[in-house]
């Protein structure tokens, strides 16, 4: 069975792109980007910075201090063009692979921490950064982030709402139902797909037969493929579908195309599904490279500059490895606080049988 | 004083909870233009419009999904699951979602969202129109779950679910929606998470909720012809259950029975009859005796009125706490 070449099925993908691999940049006829060196620079500093929380949390894990990281090795780009497209205003709904936009959202990166380390289940206040909790079950927040559109359009608010997903979580039926729904009320809402190519061992021909961002015509609302790895395009792009959505145009799907680097967590071996070649060939789109080669060739940084971020790096590393050792356990009676707002007579009663269980070891050894 | 339905109460109340606070919403399949299946919403967009009253689209994973977000934004919405075994594709979002975002968020987040559920059986429909999935949400923390039986009830019922700060899982008997009631609308309300004796009597308990309240009356009038003095006990909340008001009632009687249109097996009966045998052990002359629906999903509807606990299955249950 194949697909109707005549309906444009088979017509190859487009990709927006600005910054080649190689840090050359490149013109696009509907997207552009005017960045000051200034802000070009920030931009490798928050990628640099990221991958460094990331990598001090892969050795977190390693040495026993996190139950499970799940890296973002190789997705900076994305998460950064993205995340530095958001207004104050606008919210976002993360899976939980998403610490550079939390970064972005200035969401300390320790806080990141207690969900993996198993202290909490989600350690900041949503609302202080306009970043809600991270979402462990596939797809759930898309839902989530079309229904707080449905609000920000209610509240009639100049506001956008992205949510971000994987390529995996878009053969979830919530995902499907979150297009419909933004679709049917026009909802503010940029739906925001990394497809890293890995559902943990499954390829994208797992989850579909054609590219993710086509998906989009189907449901009524436009789709665009951007470079995953090309912070700038990252940027361009976002920022024109926020604005289309918070201009009443209602959703945009953007699939950035990227490559998981590392693995799905610390607990899963790739090399049990992938090769090593396919890694090699996304080495060289590196995220980071190419920013630092743009920087370089147009004599926008000098070696102070990159020397200055290495070492702001080194000290967040120590920093994030120091706050996160220093991070207390809860106490066995917090497991009862929250689950009510209100008072619940159940809770309190076995909140307060096991205060008195665990009063009796007391002095006891 | 007026007279009205029960499904006629909840829209009042609806309307009630509408005008009191401009962010209630109520979201849903027919919810608008048609006012419902059951006509519970019947009216509310013509006065409250659409960005309110809406009509959503078929799937009910979406309702719910959407109702946290707007939730998030401060918004109350009260959302309808046309029927109750309709639920399921919204399970996963009620139960990983709904319930437990609150606690994830160590109380910074609140999701006052109700999900309304028209329950149990005999109106003669088809498959998965007459089922009773409450268990399925006593056992999941972070939901509060009531369920009235009456149009009083259910006019505060669903106000007070609407106001409170929990996710709510609110059932409606759906055959007794067209029963009717006096209702003083500036009575006080019985706190929505307390249970309340509903008939007096000494010799023995019934404890029921939703549609097996009327059943359980009529069985303690025809009891009373016998001289058998029956105490009914209409539970109204589920979870967290008023343990309270079951105690002071068994301790009293020495017998109870627990009645549920859902399978006895795994039922809320037995999570009651559990708790009250622990807390009555002393006071009891029989063991708690459970009358419900059985082990085999609901069967065809001309079979309904077998499966479905009736006034002679409550009163046999009745008699054999009596023969201990």
């Amino acid at each position: 069975m194949t697909f109707d070449a005549s309906q444009g099925a088979e017509a190859p993908p487009e990709l927006v792109q600005l910054l080649t691999p190689e840090g050359e940049r490149v013109e696009h006829p509907h997207y552009d980007i005017d960045l000051t060196p200034e802000e070009v620079r920030d931009l490798y500093r928050d990628l640099v910075l990221v991958r460094r929380v990331d990598k001090e949390a892969v050795a977190l894990q390693r040495q026993g201090e996190l139950g499970i990281w799940a890296s973002l090795l190789g997705q900076e780009a994305a998460q950064i063009g993205s995340g530095r497209a958001l207004t104050d205003a606008d919210m976002a709904f993360p899976t939980y692979r998403e610490h550079g936009v939390a970064w972005c959202r200035g969401v300390d990166p320790v806080n990141l921490l207690g969900l993996f380390r198993g202290v909490n289940h989600g350690g900041w206040d949503p609302a202080e950064h306009n970043f809600h909790l991270y979402t462990i079950v596939i797809g759930s927040q898309t839902l989530h982030a079309v229904g707080y559109a449905m609000g920000v359009q209610r509240d009639g608010a100049d506001a956008a709402t992205i949510v971000y997903f994987g390529d995996g979580a878009t053969s979830q039926g919530d995902v499907n139902e979150a297009f419909i729904w933004a679709s049917v009320f026009n909802a503010p809402v940029v739906f925001f797909c990394q497809n890293n190519q890995w559902a943990i061992s499954e390829p994208l021909e797992k989850q579909s037969r054609i590219p993710l961002y086509r998906r989009a015509s189907g449901f009524g609302f436009p789709g665009v493929r951007v470079d995953g790895n090309d912070v700038f395009a990252c940027l361009a792009v976002t920022r024109q579908a926020l604005k289309n959505a918070r201009e009443g145009q209602g959703p945009t799907l953007i699939e950035a195309y990227t490559y998981r680097m590392g693995a799905h967590t610390t607990s899963d071996d790739p090399t049990r599904y992938r090769v090593a070649s396919e890694l090699e060939a996304w080495k060289l789109k590196d995220p980071i490279e190419r920013v630092k080669a743009y920087l370089f060739r147009n004599q926008l940084a000098d070696q102070d500059f990159f020397d200055a971020v290495d070492a702001e790096a080194a000290d967040l590393g120590r920093d994030v490895r120091k706050r996160c050792l220093e991070m207390p356990d809860p106490e066995p009676l917090d497991m009862f606080d929250h689950v009510y707002v209100e008072p619940h007579v159940l809770v309190a009663e076995e909140r307060d049988e096991y205060a008195a269980y665990l009063a009796g070891f007391e002095g006891a050894e | 004083m007026t007279t009205l339905t029960l499904a006629k109460a909840i829209n009042e109340g609806l309307r009630a909870a509408m005008e009191q606070d401009p962010k209630v919403l109520i979201m849903g399949e027919d919810v608008g233009k048609l006012g419902g299946v059951f006509r519970v919403t019947d009216g509310l967009q013509k006065d409250f419009g659409e960005s309110r009253v809406i009509d959503t689209p078929l799937a009910e994973s979406g309702i719910i999904g959407t109702a946290i977000g707007l939730a998030l934004r401060g918004y109350r919405p009260v959302c309808e699951i046309q029927f109750d075994g309709f639920v399921f594709p919204a399970a996963d979002q009620i139960i990983t979602q709904l319930a437990k975002m609150p606690l994830r968020s160590l109380g910074k987040l609140r999701l006052p969202v109700v999900v309304r559920i028209p329950c149990g059986g005999g109106i003669g429909a088809v498959e998965h129109h007459s089922e009773s999935p409450e268990a399925y949400f006593t056992h999941t923390a972070g939901l509060r779950v009531v369920a009235c039986s009456n149009p009083v009830d259910a006019f505060h019922m669903i106000q007070q679910a609407i106001r409170c700060e929990d996710p709510v899982v609110f059932f409606e008997p759906k055959r007794r929606y067209w029963e009717k009631a006096d209702l003083d609308r500036d009575a006080t309300p019985v706190p929505f998470d307390r249970g309340r004796v509903v008939r007096e009597g000494r010799d023995v308990t019934l404890l029921a909720y939703g549609p097996m309240v009327k059943t359980c009356l009529e069985a303690a009038a025809a009891a009373a012809d016998d001289g058998r003095s029956v105490e009914v006990v209409d539970l109204r909340s589920l979870s967290p259950l008023d343990m309270e008001a079951i105690v002071r009632s068994v301790r009293k009687t020495g017998r109870c029975v627990v009645a549920h249109e859902a399978p006895v097996f795994s039922g809320l009966g037995a999570e009651i009859a559990a708790r009250t045998t622990e807390a009555c052990f002393y006071h009891l002359e029989a063991p708690v005796l459970r009358v419900g629906g059985f082990s085999t999903p609901y069967p065809p509807s001309r079979l309904e009125e077998h499966y479905l606990p009736d006034l002679d299955r409550v009163l046999d249950a009745v008699d054999r706490t009596f023969a201990f």
